[in-house]
């Protein structure tokens, strides 16, 4: 029986280890995976490599990862913001490198990577700092730039339901880069709300299909059916 | 005021309201963050305008009734917003392929500088010690099929943000097609800038001179029709 579904947080990001590549979903807070990320803290795992829309926001989450001193480098399109306090004060004592990226291009490198491309012309960033020293080329008029895969080891991912095949759906405006992060790492590691029984997800409602999804964890409640 | 002659600028409301004039019936529609998100409010109620929202909204509805915010549901600015009916939900992925692949109608953004080309310079000031962001900021200026810029026209110094060429980084080359400002409209592009429409009292010359570029009507204003 397939079953991917995991008792515990702490179970969940078993195998995270020192040095590795993990993208965290969320766009802000929506879509934060705060339980998982409490417990790769608790966990120690350190000088971790972070795919984020963001550099962390207020004390959770990611601004907590940062905080507590455990994140080498930030792959993310927007890091600077109110609440990103954390970040900018390692940033500024250059204890932490950021990787500046387009946030359609980050999603169309991460996406590159989920779906086994060696690579992408975007024509976003053609011309500007970001694409200094980087290829180019014109195609049908249209100058385009060259950017590679953003792949990771681990993905952590926040979404409304899963059921143990590890079939997603997500909650209004918290999918943003969960559905191409899934893809895109070679362990998703997803925190829902409730694991519902299989069959359950309308098969014609289901976002991330679960050949992209290694481990569940329900965050709420004790609603986990191995139905 | 310049050179002895009386005109009023347009407030930041009138310049949202003369832009949403010319958002057509139908049109799908990105606003950026800060000054253009106030067009929104001018839209004519007798249109129907779909907001797209980069973090994964079409649909985009206004903020919702004090005690009815969803952390869930979000603009690009991290703020409570509603679904009008009829609204979808989208993955990160699909949100900037609509916006690049040319599926969205307008794009409004705001500018620290645009060039007559249509280059515009928005997401950093180059200034040492500043933490670089960009966000969407590079996706939406070339992605749109137009990209309107909302902005003043001069700084608080009374320097001129309608330029020969970008000082500041670029965010987009050749992407600007309009720029509605406190003094006038205008269009840009390969031929230059051209002026739609000045306030009541303004002259060409005087707007030439606040500006350094140089200018000449379009081809709208020379008939008459609002210059």
């Amino acid at each position: 029986m397939v079953d991917k579904s995991v008792a515990t947080v702490e179970e969940a990001v078993g195998g995270i280890g020192d040095g590795a590549s993990v993208m965290i979903s969320g766009f802000g807070t929506a879509g934060m995976p705060d339980r998982l990320v409490d417990a790769l803290i608790a966990r120690g795992a350190s000088d971790l490599t972070i795919v984020s829309n963001n550099a962390g926001n207020g004390e959770t989450g990611l601004a907590a990862l940062i905080k507590a001193g455990r994140v080498r480098k930030v792959v993310c399109s927007f890091p600077r913001q109110a609440d990103s306090h954390h970040f900018d004060t390692r940033y500024r004592a250059g204890e932490i490198e950021l990787e500046l990226v387009p946030q359609g291009n980050l999603a169309a490198r991460i996406q590159a990577a989920g779906a086994g491309l060696g690579a992408i012309f975007t024509p976003t960033g053609y011309g500007t700092l970001l694409a200094e020293g980087k290829e180019t080329r014109v195609i049908d008029g249209r100058s385009y730039v060259l950017e590679y895969p953003i792949a990771a080891d681990f993905a952590l991912i926040k979404a409304h339901q899963a059921d143990r095949w590890g079939n997603l759906v997500y909650r209004k405006a918290a999918r943003n880069f969960g559905p191409i992060m899934a893809m895109a790492a070679r362990t998703a590691i997803v925190e829902v709300e409730e694991i519902v029984p299989l069959g359950s997800i309308d098969p014609e409602a289901v976002v991330t299909p679960g050949v992209f999804v290694q481990r569940v964890v329900a965050t709420s409640s004790s609603l986990a059916a191995a139905a | 005021m310049s050179g002895g002659l009386a005109f009023e600028r347009l407030g930041r409301d009138a310049m949202a309201s003369r832009l949403a004039r010319d958002i057509p019936e139908g049109a799908y529609v990105n606003l950026g963050i800060g000054l253009p998100t106030r067009v929104a409010d001018f839209l004519p109620p007798d249109r129907e305008v779909i907001l797209h929202s980069e973090n994964g909204l079409l649909g985009m509805g206004p903020a919702p009734i004090p005690g009815e915010e969803d952390p869930d549901l979000i603009n690009a600015g991290k703020q409570p917003v509603t679904l009008l009916t009829g609204g979808a939900f989208f993955h990160h992925g699909d949100s900037f392929a609509m916006m690049r692949g040319g599926h969205i109608d307008i794009c409004v953004l705001g500018a620290f500088q645009v060039s007559v080309h249509g280059d515009l310079a928005n997401w950093h000031t180059g200034a040492p010690g500043a933490i670089p962001a960009v966000g969407g900021a590079m996706d939406l200026a070339i992605g749109a099929k137009r990209t309107f810029v909302m902005m003043d026209l001069l700084t608080r110094d009374g320097t001129s943000k309608l330029v020969e060429s970008c000082t500041y980084p670029v965010t987009g080359l050749a992407c600007v097609s309009r720029i509605y400002t406190d003094h006038a409209v205008f269009e840009v592009g390969p031929e230059g800038a051209a002026v739609v429409e000045m306030v009541d009292g303004l002259t060409l010359e005087a707007l030439q001179e606040l500006t350094g570029v140089p200018l000449c009507l379009a081809g709208s204003a020379m008939n008459g029709a609002r210059a």
